[in-house]
């Protein structure tokens, strides 16, 4: 499978539907790398024509932001915005929910103004228009599922329902966590505190996250985000949980189950 | 002989009013102390917040139950307003309930659901109490509230239940009317002289209304402040997505003129460097900011969601608002003594607010999604967070170097920029 970037689309000539922004962590981190490839074998698949920008692509500064450096905020959506209008990029699909804020939200004010959607918003498209089919009696089926909400794609952009429809095709057992939709609670990592040590306290925000997923008995803890998923990892991991509960995205879940 | 009492009435009216509107006065300027923001435009969503956030208490109804109490408590308070306007005619004439006659039936039907919502309140009230201080719910029991904030919500609570029964009192020792609720006080009386009775309704009619314009005047300096502010609050709460954070023009504008220097400006007067980035104090903040602190009731909901405060961190949403309240009146008390603001050698950062607060914060707007009254502790977070980083270059040495990598290698990780699609060959 050929995964085509912007630039070799325009060397043939022809324009993609849509580009995949894929986000530092999908293209970096090991775990969010598995995330990524599901993704692009969904798109694939379906027969949706992509690009990614490959290595023209670059932090959207959401970090940074929100440490506090605006200076570098604003150096790294410059550049991404030169680019991407560059291209005369009109749509964009991402499985990051933090990029997705960024792109979405804040690069208009910059003068980026583009159609952005987050992935599962795209899968749940997707499945309604009959174009992704699932296996009759997939791996999921019945099987106990929880959803950790992202703060960025739920209070950030209200954005509650998409992962749940996805979730419920797979004809498994949706069981939602007490703190649920607009009352999640965050897994701890936005905010640039996944690039630091936790201030002082008495326990790490991704463990009382993971406890309160492990409380409702489901096998499989559903992320949209790969930040999420890193804490919700690291909190099931702390917990010895690995072998009987898998934390996977929404992404995973539907590549797995593609019939 | 026969004016003294109207003549001390409409006295203590101008005093009451005259008070209460140099200390609004004193707020309203201290809330202008803040930065410009411009919140103008789209009236008509703003309007619908105002209906629904402030008027409907929308937010309140994730807990239904206490929505409810609240909701008496707010709606008794309010409506018993109407008699409050009578008492001060009455006042102001010498007469004695003034709308009895031209109203007729309505008058005691009015009457009797005042009275009603004052027995629901005291009611409320007394249920309020209880959780505040014997079932001491957790925000309630919080190190936020020690001290002041703890008495100030008891007195509140306190104090309702004492006007109502003065209003009670009075409505039962009234001879020439009886209504539904005050009546079963009616055998307390039973060998009171007609005079006694006219005395004591005298008297439970003063302080009843004595204890509404202090009560007013007690307002200002409490946290209670939310019954007037909340309005202005709704209306002007932010409308963008709450993920989205405020642009910094002046810093957008530095990078494009680095990026594109034929675009900066020639003249030297465009030249002139910004004052401060980011927020060390309240001035920096903006007046919405500042409504913000004075609109905080401190009922600890946002702290109750924040996974940092859950999780035993010293970040407290609520603290930050009442930090910001507290620094803001500190400097209002300066020009109240000086004429203008001089420098106290203090600043809301530190001495208020420390970085290990605001470094703990994951921006997850769980706070903002929590407040009844629209009001974004993570806004103020944020611009400290700025302040700290592009003023002080202040930052712990992990985001330095996070930093660093997005700069040079355009992730926040050490990676090879060069390899950012490798995954795409392993598909």
């Amino acid at each position: 499978m050929k995964v085509n970037t912007m630039a070799e689309w325009m060397a043939n000539g022809e324009a993609p539907e849509i580009l995949f922004w894929v986000g530092c962590a999908g293209s970096f981190d090991a775990r969010a790398q598995k995330i990524t490839k599901a993704f692009a074998t969904i798109l694939n698949a379906v027969g949706i024509k992509y690009a990614i920008l490959g290595k023209e692509e670059a932090c959207t500064g959401d970090p940074a932001r929100r440490a506090g450096n605006e200076f570098l905020f604003q150096m790294m959506a410059y550049n991404n915005i030169q680019i991407l209008n560059g291209y005369g990029i009109k749509k964009i699909v991402t499985t990051c929910p933090h990029c997705f804020n960024t792109l979405k939200n804040e690069y208009p004010e910059l003068g980026g103004h583009y159609e952005v959607i987050h992935h599962t918003t795209l899968l749940q498209q997707l499945i309604d228009e009959g174009k992704i089919k699932l296996k009759e009696g997939g791996t999921f089926k019945g099987k106990k599922i929880s959803y950790h909400d992202s703060c960025y794609l739920g209070r950030a952009n209200q954005i509650y329902e998409a992962p749940r429809k996805v979730l419920e095709a797979l004809d498994a057992e949706l069981i939602e966590m007490k703190r649920c939709r607009s009352n999640g609670l965050c897994c701890g990592a936005g905010g640039a505190q996944m690039f630091k040590e936790d201030e002082p306290g008495n326990k790490r925000i991704n463990i009382e996250r993971t406890e309160e997923a492990l409380s409702t008995g489901a096998s499989v803890i559903a992320s949209a985000c790969p930040f999420c998923n890193t804490m919700m990892s690291d909190g099931v991991k702390n917990k010895e949980k690995e072998n009987q509960v898998q934390v996977l995205d929404i992404a995973e879940l539907i590549a797995a189950s593609l019939a | 002989m026969q004016y003294i009492p109207q003549l001390l009435f409409v006295a203590l009216c101008f005093a009451a009013i005259y008070f209460f509107a140099k200390k609004a006065g004193e707020i309203k300027r201290n809330i202008l102390l803040g930065r410009e923001e411009d919140l103008s435009g789209n009236s008509s969503q703003r309007w619908k917040n105002v209906l629904l956030l402030a008027l409907g208490q929308k937010k309140m109804f994730k807990n239904p139950l206490v929505a409810f109490m609240h909701f008496i408590i707010y709606a008794g308070f309010i409506i018993i307003n109407i008699e409050v306007l009578e008492i001060v005619l009455d006042g102001i004439w010498g007469t004695h309930r003034l709308f009895a006659a031209p109203l007729g039936n309505v008058y005691s039907w009015l009457i009797n659901a005042f009275e009603f919502l004052a027995v629901s309140v005291i009611i409320v009230c007394v249920v309020f109490l209880i959780r505040r201080n014997v079932i001491r719910i957790k925000r309630f029991t919080s190190k936020d509230l020690n001290g002041w904030p703890k008495s100030d919500a008891n007195y509140i609570l306190i104090t309702e239940i004492i006007l109502m029964s003065l209003f009670l009192t009075m409505n039962a020792c009234d001879t020439s009317q009886t209504f539904f609720f005050s009546s079963f006080f009616k055998p307390a009386f039973n060998g009171v002289s007609e005079h006694g009775l006219e005395l004591t309704e005298r008297t439970c009619w003063w302080l009843h209304i004595i204890g509404i314009f202090a009560f007013l005047n007690y307002l200002p300096y409490s946290k209670h402040l939310h019954i007037i502010l909340a309005f202005p609050n709704a209306y002007y709460a932010r409308l963008q997505p709450q993920g989205q954070m405020n642009n910094m023009q002046e810093i957008q504008k530095e990078v494009l003129y680095a990026m594109q220097p034929e675009l900066a400006p020639t003249n030297a007067e465009a030249q002139v460097p910004p004052k401060k980035f980011g927020a060390k104090d309240v001035f920096d903040l903006s007046w919405k900011n500042l409504l913000d602190a004075y609109s905080c009731t401190e009922c600890g909901r946002c702290t109750a969601s924040c996974p940092a405060n859950i999780t035993g961190k010293v970040l407290s949403p609520r603290a930050i608002m009442m930090k910001t309240r507290d620094r803001l009146e500190e400097v209002g008390k300066i020009i109240n003594t000086n004429g203008s603001f001089t420098d106290d050698q203090k600043t809301l950062l530190r001495d208020h607010i420390t970085e290990e607060e605001l470094r703990a914060c994951t921006t997850c707007n769980a706070c903002v999604e929590a407040c009844p009254v629209s009001i974004s502790p993570l806004d103020i977070i944020l611009q400290m967070r700025r302040y700290l980083i592009m003023e002080e270059s202040n930052a712990p040495q992990e985001w330095n170097s996070t930093f660093s990598n997005i700069e040079n290698n355009f992730a926040p990780w050490k990676f090879a920029p060069d390899d950012r699609d490798l995954w795409a060959k392993e598909i």
